[in-house]
């Protein structure tokens, strides 16, 4: 899932030296990574690949200004980061374009384990469906952290470097966002 | 509540999250153990995010078809394309458009017949794109460097 620094420094100067083969190495080795995060913040497949696609032409136009010495991913993150934040809330007067959005989750072990019963299947669909709700409604800095941990499987520190925040900030959004997860979960079958 | 108290809740908050993805040291389990012992409330709170757990455990990101994986670079490459296009076609409309306004204020300013009014208009417009041209690219060049706000997430 992450690139070799070494070879994504190379990558970084050929790129901006004008290299556009060495720039679509550096896409397609984090094109996965982008688009997840992406999803997670927006909740909707169309929209993750449009803005993690911006994301990158952005990051082509502005190569010049990255030093190759740092890692390219984290400096992505920031512009993909921005374009999902404002992209969340300009969405904010289009409820129902969130409404209209697609399953984006999927609980592929959860049903595996409840194959051959249909009604243990239609409880997973349902719970499937309450946690996307869940997250989808969460704040977007509380998101983020719950999506880097939960499905990109990040340790605190590389979350914390990644957003450039402390640790403990890091733990205290997830304990939220945990919580309000844990509000949809009551009453669950 | 006094701030020591606002300071045990984040501590506890913090060791049932490091706990739930195996970040705690064992003297932190050990605290944590206590703390779940003596405090049923922070108990049962514990065995709701531990659901959570479980539950968020077994999902995941639904992966998009092949096609989204194969055609994505070419998706960038285009946006890239589409934007020096973009440039091209505006510096062009630049051009035209001021090269016609020019053409068009001179005649406007050499015709003698023209009512003064007409041709005092015609110079307060210059005028005034002159100032808002000025006013934009100062705030593009000097405001913007000063701007304490300008990296603010909103």
């Amino acid at each position: 899932m992450v690139g070799d620094p070494g070879s994504d420094r190379l990558l970084v100067v050929q790129a901006q030296s004008g290299d556009n083969r060495a720039f679509g190495e550096l896409v397609t080795r984090y094109m996965r990574r982008a688009y997840f995060a992406a999803l997670g913040l927006v909740g909707n497949h169309d929209d993750a690949l449009d803005l993690s696609q911006e994301a990158f032409a952005r990051a082509f136009r502005a190569r010049r200004s990255l030093d190759p010495e740092r890692p390219f991913y984290p400096w992505l993150y920031q512009i993909l980061r921005r374009l999902c934040f404002n992209f969340l809330r300009d969405r904010k007067a289009q409820a129902a374009k969130l409404a209209a959005a697609g399953p984006w989750m999927a609980d592929d072990a959860g049903e595996h384990a409840a194959a051959g019963s249909p009604q243990r299947l239609l409880e997973r669909a349902e719970l499937r469906a309450r946690i996307e709700t869940a997250i989808a409604t969460l704040p977007a800095h509380e998101k983020e952290v719950l999506v880097m941990r939960e499905f990109e499987g990040l340790r605190y520190r590389e979350i914390a470097d990644l957003l450039g925040i402390p640790i403990g900030t890091v733990m205290s959004r997830l304990y939220a966002a945990r919580k309000a997860l844990a509000a949809a979960l009551e009453g669950e079958p | 509540m006094r701030s020591s108290d606002v300071q045990a809740d984040e501590r506890a908050r913090h060791l049932m999250m490091a706990a739930l993805d195996g970040e705690l040291s064992a003297s932190d389990h050990t605290e944590l153990e206590r703390l779940l012992d003596g405090d049923p409330a922070l108990a049962a709170e514990w065995r709701q995010l531990k659901r959570v757990r479980e539950v968020t455990k077994t999902m995941s990101m639904s992966e998009p078809s092949q096609e989204i994986w194969e055609g994505y670079w070419m998706g960038v490459y285009r946006r890239l394309e589409r934007g020096i296009a973009w440039i091209l076609v505006s510096i062009g409309a630049i051009v035209l458009l001021s090269w016609w306004a020019w053409e068009g204020l001179e005649n406007l300013w050499r015709d003698q017949n023209l009512p003064i009014l007409v041709r005092a208009g015609a110079l307060a417009v210059i005028a005034g794109l002159v100032i808002l041209l000025v006013s934009v690219v100062r705030e593009k060049l000097v405001l913007r460097k000063t701007d304490p706000y300008k990296d603010v997430v909103r």
